[in-house]
């Protein structure tokens, strides 16, 4: 099995994600706009922990900040502490079978839009409407061929299992 | 990288110096959430940093504006001729409008010069599309598709056909970012046509409503009421709508009431939008003190609503002859 990974994916698909986040929805959809970056950001820390840490999650949290306009560092903490519980889980988390592994997805989700929620109640800025809380279930409804997309790109065939 | 799997049972000390970091880059998240949130030199970095973001931007607006291409592309005969018919339609009656308000407006001249009262300046606008991208949805922005290259500047009214939109806050040389009136963190001078009282309008973080916190319980405001940009405070100039009152109920002391505005403006989805090309001059400082600022109780009932802005330019033609 040839382990070769091509250096560009990386930074390839976190671009693709932010530009998907970017994508104009129609208003009645906005609210299931799943955080893309969440998806790509939670494979690579699963499957290339040595390149893909807390550091860079912060990095492209700061990214994401910049692009959608959020409060400086919002995104970067959420995406920090999500990378954090996938790291302390990796190894659990890599041997479960794909509908737990998205079960496992939405709940990270969930806990992003708490975090989400206490920040914003904090600052005291205004929270997302309640229907938002549906992203994480479209989050983890597409896990599954985020997943296949980034290991067959990474790998060069189709996972065997 | 480990095949099938990593470590298994990672050392305590990786555990705790894994913790540390988390913990360290927390508190750089809050640091920069913090002094974001407060504003000032944070901002002026993030503008700078916020040049690399460009090309995602307009990576992202191609769908829409291809979208846009294909529905001109595809509009029917049919579509065609009626959209043609209303527009002729629409452009018969406007141009009645106009030339009945060119009459009104050449009275009016006529009228301030008795008065020696400074004119107006005309409308000047500039045509800027709106860039289809999603930004943050607890924050209400808008991204024009153009920019300092297009001549678009720092603190220009944003405005549709139906009245007012925001004003820009950001410029790049390619893209201009609005803050639309419904952000929380915006505020308008307004006044109520019909009476003169005026008011400032606060966003609401929701696109369809505004919020009009402070009104006395005996001033002159009624459900249904119009506002208009009072032209206090030297931001937007006088006289474009804002919005209808909608509801009005005491607040929470019971002292003063909160009305529900509906802005007067499309600001869901519009293509395009209007920037005023006048900015405004800063306020004057202490030569020309607007007359009754602030409460806008009952005093001030019909006196400076249009001509606030003009105060400062008033005084000064005033003294002049």
């Amino acid at each position: 099995m040839s382990r070769m990974r091509p250096g560009w994916l990386i930074p390839a698909s976190v671009i693709v994600a932010l530009v998907l986040g970017l994508l104009p929805l129609p208003e009645s959809w906005q609210p299931l706009r799943p955080y893309w970056l969440a998806l790509v950001l939670a494979y690579w820390v699963i499957e290339a922990p040595e390149r893909v840490g807390l550091g860079f999650a912060f990095v492209v949290g700061l990214v994401a900040d910049l692009a959608f306009g959020s409060l400086l560092g919002e995104q970067a903490m959420r995406l920090v502490v999500m990378a954090f519980i996938l790291q302390r889980f990796r190894a659990r988390l890599r041997f479960f079978p794909m509908s737990q592994q998205s079960l496992a997805i939405g709940a990270l989700l969930l806990n992003d839009r708490i975090v989400t929620a206490a920040i914003h109640t904090t600052l005291g800025m205004p929270t997302l409407p309640s229907m938002f809380w549906a992203a994480p279930l479209a989050g983890m409804l597409l896990w599954v061929p985020v997943f296949l997309l980034l290991d067959t790109l990474r790998l060069g065939h189709w996972r065997k299992s | 990288m480990p095949s099938y799997s990593g470590p298994t049972t990672p050392s305590r000390g990786g555990d705790v110096a894994g913790t540390l970091r988390l913990l360290a880059y927390l508190a750089l998240a809050l640091v920069l959430i913090v002094l974001d949130h407060r504003g000032g030199w944070l901002s002026q970095a993030r503008s700078q940093a916020a040049l690399l973001v460009q090309p995602l931007w307009m990576v992202a607006g191609w769908p829409g504006r291809m979208a846009q291409r294909l529905y001109d592309d595809a509009g029917t005969l049919s579509q065609l001729t009626a959209e043609n018919n209303r527009l002729r339609n629409d452009l018969l009656v406007n141009s009645a409008r106009i030339a009945r308000l060119q009459t009104l407006a050449a009275d009016n001249a006529r009228l301030r010069g008795l008065l020696g009262a400074a004119e107006r300046g005309n409308l000047d606008v500039q045509l800027a599309p709106i860039l289809d991208v999603d930004l943050d949805p607890t924050r209400q922005r808008l991204v024009l598709d153009s920019g300092s290259n297009d001549g678009v500047r720092m603190g220009q009214s944003v405005i549709d056909a139906g009245g007012l939109v925001g004003q820009v806050i950001e410029v790049r040389p390619v893209h201009a970012v609005v803050l639309v009136l419904t952000d929380p963190s915006h505020a308008v001078p307004v006044a109520v046509a019909r009476s003169g009282v005026r008011l400032v309008a606060h966003g609401d973080g929701r696109t369809d409503a505004l919020r009009l916190p402070g009104i006395p319980l005996s001033a002159d405001v009624q459900v249904g009421d119009r506002l208009v940009t009072s032209g206090l405070g030297g931001r937007f100039p006088a006289g474009f709508p804002v919005g209808e009152i909608l509801a009005i109920a005491p607040d929470d002391s019971g002292a003063f009431l909160v009305g529900e505005v509906r802005p007067a403006a499309q600001l869901d989805r519009g293509r395009d939008v209007l920037l005023l090309r006048t900015v405004p001059a800063p306020p004057p400082e202490l030569d020309a003190a607007p007359d009754g600022t602030g409460d806008g109780a009952d005093g001030p009932a019909d006196a400076g609503q249009a001509e606030a802005p003009d105060a400062g330019a008033t005084a000064e033609d005033g003294a002049a002859p």
